[in-house]
């Protein structure tokens, strides 16, 4: 049975439909797998009794002849999408002991699609931060290295998959926060264009930019998660794309139009942004990149220099628009309706303060205090309505590059990850190493990361591909290509596999 | 232009928090670090630009957000309040409790 934890979703989905394993079975295991690994920290809360419970009623279905693709196929949530009958913490002492009244869209989702829950994983505060530091109930550690960060802020998803300790994992993505971890852990992530997958249930950071999306080993895994995630859910969330359903595993072996079997990206122009590739990407990094692209051109595709001028930008915008989205969603939690509640106060002003003081960490704070001075009356103009114009211009020049090409690539961070505490106390380095991902979560753009070769200390490189507006099939279908010339997506961290 | 202590302690109450005098120098050194970082946008000529509030502004025409209508979507019942108020931190007979207001 050690090999169950090897198992693809895709794998898995086989073997408990040929009835070789049952579902009980799987998740016994990795339960049990989770409870020996527990010093990474990707876990908050494991649910050992309702995933039982859950994988009894699918393999009673299974019995019954019900045959889904996830039925029975073990997953974790990332602890920002709230949960009825799990605590739901976003890694803030502000949530601790905290019970949703309902649950997130995109849990219920993956529910309805037969999928266990294992439990909720750790991340950054609030899903603020790229190294899972932040978060109140201790780091996560890289499964590669455990005296490395996985990155964040959905890093305990990117930890858990990449340990095998599930094969897969739901994260969140306002910056990067799936496509750095998937990344520094050498794992699949995808985020979808805004809207794609519900924001209901999920607690909110910086409301035009959160979107959710899976990670797993491949990209034909998260296919599987990301259809049955996504979809509208017009009643519940404004922001949800009114955009039909679709199956995203359909169109993975099929060559593009006008392709061939051997040459199946055949027609396929990527664009190459200069301003990606420039002095701040460290060698290591840029040599596992350019051995990726390279792979591409063997499958057919042909390699566009592009341009994206205000790449650099992307930094300043992004951490005005997200801290000023963040102090305004911030706001509800005052200690009355939910959450912490100081134990001593004055009175109601008093309550508020400490509750806020106690509740927020250092890095949450921050970005409160960011936001709040650049909504503040005689600032809004110069920084707030400044970076949403250059949001603007942003979201133009990835236009303008779209004529160009069809998928854009580049590498998903500048280097590698970074060891335990390097960035802590410098916020400003953290924001800096965000740069190759923030553009894409401006404009609302579908990215995702890949597995792509190692760096600097043995450590996983990503190939970040970034789509048009809704091309998240072309994405998958990209990867997926890449995925059967190469073999990085099996590559494990050798202490968590076997 | 940095911030200095004043501002800060004036953000902070805007924002309900409490500032230790520790906490305030090194907090202000990384705003304003971060401050420098902003700078490079004053430099962008935005004339006559849009600003863009929501990527759906930018995705064209096949995209359009709605509003439905003003009604409470969910069944108006004690164990509708009772689910909703499971995690206050005080409440009583189906009302948060919070410190008095009015003497």
């Amino acid at each position: 049975m050690s090999v169950i934890h090897e198992w693809s979703v895709a794998e898995l989905s086989r073997q408990l439909k040929a009835k070789a394993v049952s579902s009980v079975e799987v998740v016994q295991h990795l339960l049990s797998r989770a409870q020996t690994h527990a010093a990474l920290g990707s876990f908050l809360h494991l649910d050992s009794d309702g995933a039982l419970m859950q994988a009894k009623a699918a393999d009673a279905q299974r019995s019954a002849g019900e045959s889904r693709p996830l039925l029975g196929v073990p997953i974790a949530h990332k602890d920002v999408f709230v949960t009825r009958d799990m605590p739901t913490t976003a890694g803030s002492k502000m949530l601790a002991g905290y019970q949703s009244p309902f649950t997130a869209t995109v849990v219920q989702h993956l529910s309805d699609a037969g999928a266990v829950s294992l439990g909720k994983l750790n991340c950054d505060e609030f899903a603020m931060g790229s190294g899972n530091e932040n978060s109140a109930y201790g780091a996560v550690r890289n499964p590669w290295d455990t005296r490395r960060v996985p990155g964040g802020s959905s890093g305990g998803s990117a930890a858990a998959v990449a340990a095998r300790l599930v094969p897969a994992a739901t994260g969140t993505d306002t910056g990067g926060s799936i496509r750095q971890p998937a990344a520094f852990c050498g794992i699949t992530g995808i985020k979808p264009t805004y809207g794609l997958c519900s924001r209901y249930g999920m607690v909110a950071f910086a409301s035009s930019l959160d979107q959710a999306g899976p990670m797993a080993r491949t990209a034909e895994d998260c296919a599987l998660l990301l259809s049955a995630m996504a979809g509208p859910d017009l009643d519940r969330d404004a922001t949800s794309l009114d955009v039909p359903k679709r199956d995203f595993t359909l169109t993975l072996d099929q060559p593009r139009v006008g392709a061939t079997a051997d040459k199946p990206l055949k027609g396929l122009r990527v664009g190459l942004p200069k301003e990606f590739f420039g002095a701040g990407l460290s060698a290591d990094v840029n040599a596992a990149v350019q051995a990726a692209l390279k792979q591409l051109t063997e499958l057919g595709a042909t390699l566009v220099d592009i341009s994206l001028p205000r790449t650099a930008l992307s930094i300043p915008v992004y951490y005005i628009i997200a801290p000023a989205e963040a102090s305004s969603n911030l706001s509800r939690f005052d200690g009355v309706r939910y959450g912490h509640r100081a134990a001593h106060y004055s009175d109601l002003i008093d309550m508020y303060q400490k509750t806020r003081t106690e509740g927020f960490g250092d890095e949450v704070k921050r970005r409160i205090l960011i936001g709040t001075y650049v909504l503040s009356h005689g600032y809004y103009d110069a920084y707030y309505l400044q970076a949403q114009k250059i949001r603007r211009l942003i979201a133009n020049d990835f236009q303008a590059a779209f004529q160009q090409c069809d998928v854009i690539a580049g590498p998903v961070a500048p280097t590698v990850a970074w060891h335990l505490g390097d960035k802590a106390n410098d916020p400003v380095a953290n924001y800096l190493a965000d740069i190759f991902t923030l553009s894409t979560s401006l404009a609302g753009l579908p990215g995702m990361s890949l597995p792509a070769g190692f760096g600097e200390g043995g450590m996983p490189v990503g190939l970040q591909l970034v789509g048009n507006y809704l091309k998240e099939d072309e994405l998958l279908h990209t990867a997926h290509q890449f995925q059967q010339i190469t073999s990085w997506h099996n590559a494990g961290p050798k202490e968590f596999v076997l | 232009m940095a911030l200095n202590s004043d501002d800060m302690r004036r953000l902070a109450a805007l924002a309900r928090l409490e500032l230790t005098p520790e906490a305030e120098g090194p907090l202000l050194t990384q705003i304003n670090g971060f401050f420098t970082l902003v700078d490079q946008m004053n430099a962008v000529d935005t004339a006559g630009v849009e600003p863009l509030a929501h990527p759906a502004d930018a995705m064209g025409e096949a995209v359009t957000l709605r509003l439905r209508d003003d009604i409470a979507s969910e069944p108006a019942s004690e164990a509708t309040r009772d689910n909703a108020q499971r995690s206050a931190p005080a409440v009583e007979r189906g009302l948060f409790l919070v410190p008095k207001v009015i003497e």
